[in-house]
């Protein structure tokens, strides 16, 4: 469905990624674990093309992404919930998922689709008229997967959604996740938090320094010892002795 | 006399504010100052009065028109003039704005000459009493209508799709890209509407002073953008409650200091406030 090939890209004169390849297949939940300043969320600024890439090719269902403008992407199914949330703060979190859905000209099933969400989300109805900035943390990081979901995706990237959260949030937000995937969702995750991607993920890619160094079955990745001295925390202890 | 007063500043505070609203929206969205401002709202007297002084068009007709053609000027200045300049220094828009002022000014003076034209149609106004205090319907009328643009615009940004979107790439540009929501367009209707509202506000000042001129948007587009920093620039309730202020304070002022030192309070205004509260009264940029 998703397909990266020899992708490059970065800021200014700085390389961040130095050709990576990848891909997703339909119903697929994949993880790119990796840790600060590998190049995760340039990856995902390339792809939903807040940041074009230099070289390579980026294809999506038969569409060429490689030079498309970000605004377009949303409209082909492919749906970003960005880094750090970034929920419209000064909006009500009613505005922010209604603006999720910005593209869609099927009014009545616009608001069928709010319904659900504030149905499957409680807190988001709890919350509709409160400004969206005065949220927890968690509450955000739900508000964007809910926006992100306004819009029907085929295909949902997460940047970092347990980045900066207390410990019971990353659990409820990974439970959404599964479900989510329960429900045939195709998920592109990327995380730092590699324990819990690779929980809940069918495949992953490990992303070091711009370039990809290792990818199989999350069942694999979870056993590979490299993976697990430096992602999962595991067997430090001889390292340092 | 204090009552009258207020009453005069609130008339030309309404305006100042909707010449403020202008450069706050354009500013929320591109973080710049459309010193051009009063260009528009010159544009759009301009054309309601040379429309109406063909005899052939109606007074609402001709307000509208003013308008669109002001909303018009708007989008085109922002195509010609800022977008080219996009993701240079903030420096480089400002000059460009300054000249875009300068060029339009010429031009006006150029095609319409110096002199002011009155308005071309009479309207009798009347003095009523409210409350035993008298009110000439003119200031009336043209309080309520700029509070009624102002209360539709704010309906447009609070309730509308668009109006959402607007704020939500002044709020955060790339996830509003992510969320399909062109941003070049969004920047393209905040000027349409922002200039809108300034040529509605050029209008309604060429018939409370009886004069349309070249250099009329200078002081009021000046004004107003103290206005709006008073009010904290970025924030639509801070333009207007800015423009108020500063009406009343200027009338104020020039009724029981001095007439002469009238224009120079707005400036006094805008120098204290950017020494004590250079955020404004209420805070900018939407928080």
């Amino acid at each position: 469905m998703l397909t990266l090939k020899s992708v490059q890209a970065g800021y200014g004169p700085l390389p961040v990624l130095k050709g990576i390849s990848l891909h997703v297949r339909a119903g697929e939940v994949v993880t790119l674990i990796g840790g600060n300043g590998a190049g995760k969320t340039t990856t995902l600024r390339a792809i939903s093309g807040l940041l074009p890439p230099r070289k390579g090719v980026i294809e999506f269902a038969g569409h060429d992404l490689t030079h498309m403008p970000a605004e377009r992407m949303v409209t082909l199914g492919l749906s970003l919930v960005p880094e750090g949330r970034r929920v419209f703060r000064t909006l009500s979190v009613t505005a922010n998922l209604e603006l999720g859905a910005f593209h869609r000209r099927d009014k009545g099933a616009v608001r069928q689709d709010l319904e659900d969400i504030r149905e499957r989300f409680p807190i988001l109805k709890e919350r509709a008229h409160q400004a969206a900035g005065t949220l927890s943390g968690g509450e955000q990081q739900i508000l964007a997967i809910g926006r992100a979901l306004m819009a029907r995706p085929r295909l949902l990237m997460l940047d970092e959604p347990s980045m900066g959260l207390a410990p019971q949030m990353v659990t409820r937000v990974y439970a959404i996740l599964a479900e989510l995937k329960a429900a045939g969702t195709t998920i592109l995750l990327v995380e730092q938090n590699a324990r819990a991607a690779l929980k809940v993920a069918d495949r992953g890619y490990v992303l070091e320094t711009g370039r990809i160094i290792l990818d199989g079955s999350a069942a694999d990745l979870r056993d590979d010892p490299e993976v697990q001295r430096a992602y999962l925390g595991k067997g430090y202890q001889e390292v340092w002795e | 006399m204090f009552f009258q007063q207020l009453i005069n500043g609130l008339t030309t505070g309404s305006v100042y504010a909707l010449i403020a609203l202008g450069y706050t929206m354009i500013y929320g969205i591109l973080g710049l100052i459309n010193f051009a401002q009063g260009e528009i709202y010159m544009c759009g007297a301009f054309v309601a009065v040379l429309l109406l002084a063909t005899g052939k068009v109606n007074f609402f007709l001709a307000f509208a028109l003013g308008m669109a053609a002001a909303a018009l000027l708007g989008v085109i200045l922002e195509r010609v003039a800022f977008r080219p300049l996009r993701g240079f220094h903030p420096l480089v828009p400002l000059i460009s704005a300054i000249g875009a002022s300068i060029f339009l000014q010429s031009l006006a003076l150029l095609l319409f000459g110096p002199n002011d034209r009155p308005f071309p149609i009479q309207f009798t106004f009347s003095t009523i009493n409210i409350a035993g205090l008298p009110v000439s319907t003119l200031q009336i009328a043209i309080l309520g209508a700029a509070l009624g643009f102002m209360g539709l615009l704010i309906v447009f940004v609070r309730y509308t799709t668009y109006g959402k979107a607007i704020m939500a790439c002044a709020l955060d540009r790339d996830t509003a890209r992510l969320m399909g929501i062109n941003v070049d367009r969004m920047v393209s209707l905040t000027f349409l509407v922002g200039s809108a509202l300034s040529g509605a506000a050029g209008i309604m000042m060429a018939i409370y002073y009886n004069a349309t001129y070249p250099r009329m948007g200078l002081l009021p587009g000046l004004k107003a953008f103290s206005a709006a920093i008073l009010g904290g620039v970025g924030n639509i309730p801070g333009a207007i409650l800015g423009g108020l202020l500063l009406g009343v304070a200027e009338s104020l002022g020039a009724a029981y200091i001095s007439s002469g030192f009238k224009d120079a309070i707005a400036f006094a205004i805008l120098i204290l406030v950017l020494l004590l509260r250079p955020q404004g009264i209420l805070r900018g940029r939407g928080d």
